[in-house]
């Protein structure tokens, strides 16, 4: 038995701790800190909705139709007088639902089928890339519209509908680098050990592409709510009275838009700042979490 | 070359890679990686393998190990020709035939712990079931290459790199396997981590009577550990035989001229020496030479070469070199 070396004894600490890497995020990446700030927001809103909206969200009031924005109704009524404020705070629920649900669900099948391809290779990565590839050919809206169409729109058939057209785009991404795993000496040290396939995939391959993985899911989640939104902006979606973005600005919102702008204005804003905040906490994440892009 | 005492025998092992002939890769053609090898390894023995970047030392050493199936020709380990197991029969193989890499950075899951990678194995072999005699034997497997059993909590990235060759060198014995291939186990380290990684692998061959396959490329080194060396050129074995006889006595120009490239540490022995100095580049595997392989530099080449395919054949007792004129 050799003797242990004398250097080895002393203990390396190199690994971050969470509030450190916290800090650290938001004073290289303050863009990427807004957008964090603005979805743990969203988040509170979401799970709070009961509690903070001043209105149930689907009580019509015929009394208060068009109301402007006042100290009775922060954001104004809609053509039913329904409180606009409370439908965006429940409405935060739906996008999030959605959002979240298509996104992870996306992403999670996406990522097992891009590592799996990239994996086995030869004849299954062919006969995997050309289906991802025919699913590429439609864009997402058109792809979305169609499933919808099909499926009939409930909530969990949009999340279907919004899930299937993220796969392929995960699929991409995550078979990209999974391909240089599979070329590493420990992936040949796991088959030369006798493992087995599903835990080679699962074990060794797929925790090291968590990096591109969390940067495509906080992407998608923007996506997904956008998606979200046209569908039922084109009616294809969340149906009435259920309180959804996309159906704030669709409809009544559309013929009155000259005389009660707040019920397009203030939805509109509510889907693009909910877009933006993924995105750039998206970009910031990709940038924090490639050792090629990190600054010194 | 057939040995009663082998415990791995590859008989006429090709390993073809295809390249090019998709839809728009241009002209198909077939590098020639390994073209027709054949050796045995003794029980107990270390077998050096050497040639130049490209020869295909690493693809045999794959192929034995099944990392890359062989295009054609045998694989006998211990009894059982690996060439025709299915999946589970190779999986209960693979148990007694183990691999040490060249690069100790890639060689390692950076997301499991050393404990964790060297657990591994004995979880899915249900080597060790139980806990706590698994954190045992894991500490055990960390002396044995001399590290300390508290390394188990460390992530590869807190090693060094010598440090972690020696991790690499644990898991392989962690199934307490036959035969290691290793494959350049230290082209990848500095001179001082070289000598004791070799060392540590001559100490652990004795203590285990393990076998090895020592692919290398650095002379030196195979000199020091090897018991006997086989010598690649252009996916094929020239000259195979006693480290002493082929060091003192090589009988293939190929191997002379290799030996002659390790510099002497001495500079007035250099200074008289004759250089053997190959011209031109290697042949590409794409489109080998007909004949001898080697007789484009050749230095001693005759137009019988140009023409004939040199087989390996017993020049000396126990010396086998693939040259018409050796």
């Amino acid at each position: 038995m050799a003797t242990p070396l004398a250097y080895d004894l002393e203990v390396v600490e190199t690994r971050r701790r969470w509030p450190e890497a916290l800090r650290d995020f938001g004073r290289r990446r303050p863009l990427g800190a807004i957008g964090a700030v603005v979805i743990v927001f969203m988040l509170l809103v979401a799970g709070l909705a009961p509690v903070i909206s001043p209105y149930d969200p689907v009580a019509i009031d015929f009394g208060a139709m068009l109301a402007r924005p006042s100290s009775a109704h922060w954001l104004g009524t809609d053509s039913f007088g329904r409180d606009v404020l409370s439908r965006l705070v429940h409405g935060s629920r739906t996008a999030l639902l959605v959002g979240f649900g298509a996104s992870i669900l996306g992403a999670a099948i996406g990522a097992i089928l891009g590592v799996g391809s990239a994996y086995f290779g030869g004849r299954v990565d062919l006969y995997v890339q050309r289906v991802m590839d025919i699913f590429l050919a439609f864009p997402l809206i058109i792809l979305a519209l169609a499933l919808v169409a099909i499926l009939g729109n409930s909530i969990p058939n949009l999340i279907m509908a919004i899930t299937v057209p993220m796969i392929p785009r995960c699929a991409l991404v995550i078979r990209a680098s999974a391909l240089s795993i599979r070329e590493m000496a420990y992936v040949d040290a796991a088959r030369a050990a006798g493992f087995g396939h599903a835990r080679i995939v699962l074990r060794h391959m797929l925790p090291n592409v968590m990096a591109p993985f969390l940067i495509m899911l906080t992407a998608f989640v923007g996506q997904a709510i956008l998606l979200e939104s046209s569908l039922s902006f084109l009616g294809l979606g969340v149906q009435e009275p259920t309180p959804a973005w996309g159906l704030m600005l669709s409809g009544a919102a559309v013929e009155f838009a000259e005389r009660a702008p707040w019920m397009a204005i203030f939805p509109g804003l509510a889907i693009s700042l909910a877009v933006f905040a993924f995105n750039l906490f998206g970009d910031s994440l990709r940038d924090a979490l490639d050792p090629r892009l990190r600054t010194q | 070359m057939t040995d009663n005492g082998a415990l791995l025998e590859v008989r006429n092992l090709v390993k073809h890679f295809h390249v090019g002939g998709g839809l728009f890769g241009g002209a198909p053609g077939v590098v020639r990686a390994v073209d027709g090898v054949s050796f045995a390894i003794r029980r107990g023995e270390t077998l050096g393998l050497v040639g130049e970047s490209g020869c295909g030392k690493t693809t045999t050493g794959r192929c034995i190990l099944q990392l890359e199936r062989p295009t054609s020709g045998e694989i006998v380990f211990d009894g059982q020709n690996l060439t025709k197991l299915d999946d589970a029969g190779l999986r209960r193989v693979r148990r007694r035939m183990q691999v040490i890499f060249q690069d100790p950075y890639s060689s390692l899951n950076p997301r499991m712990t050393i404990g964790q990678i060297l657990a591994e194995p004995l979880v899915v072999h249900g080597l060790v079931p139980d806990r706590a005699a698994r954190e045992a034997r894991v500490g055990e497997l960390l002396r044995h290459v001399g590290l300390l059993p508290q390394h188990a909590h460390r992530y590869p990235h807190e090693l060094s790199g010598g440090q972690r060759q020696r991790v690499g060198i644990a898991r392989a014995l962690a199934m307490e396997p036959a035969l290691i291939v290793c494959d350049e186990p230290v082209s990848a380290l500095d001179v001082s981590i070289q000598a004791q990684i070799v060392n540590l692998l001559e100490d652990l061959q004795r203590q285990f009577g393990l076998t090895y396959l020592f692919v290398a490329h650095d002379l030196s080194v195979v000199r020091h550990i090897s018991d006997r060396v086989a010598v690649m050129y252009l996916g094929k074995i020239v000259e195979i035989a006693g480290r002493q006889a082929l060091y003192e006595d090589p009988l293939h120009p190929y191997t002379r001229a290799l030996l002659s490239a390790v510099p002497i540490p001495d500079p007035d022995v250099e200074a008289r020496r004759v250089h053997v100095v190959l011209g031109g580049e290697v042949p590409s595997p794409l489109n080998p030479p007909a004949g001898c392989v080697f007789h484009p530099r050749c230095p001693i080449a005759v137009d019988r070469c140009r023409s004939e395919v040199p087989v390996l054949r017993e020049v000396k007792p126990g010396h086998w070199a693939a040259c018409l004129l050796a």
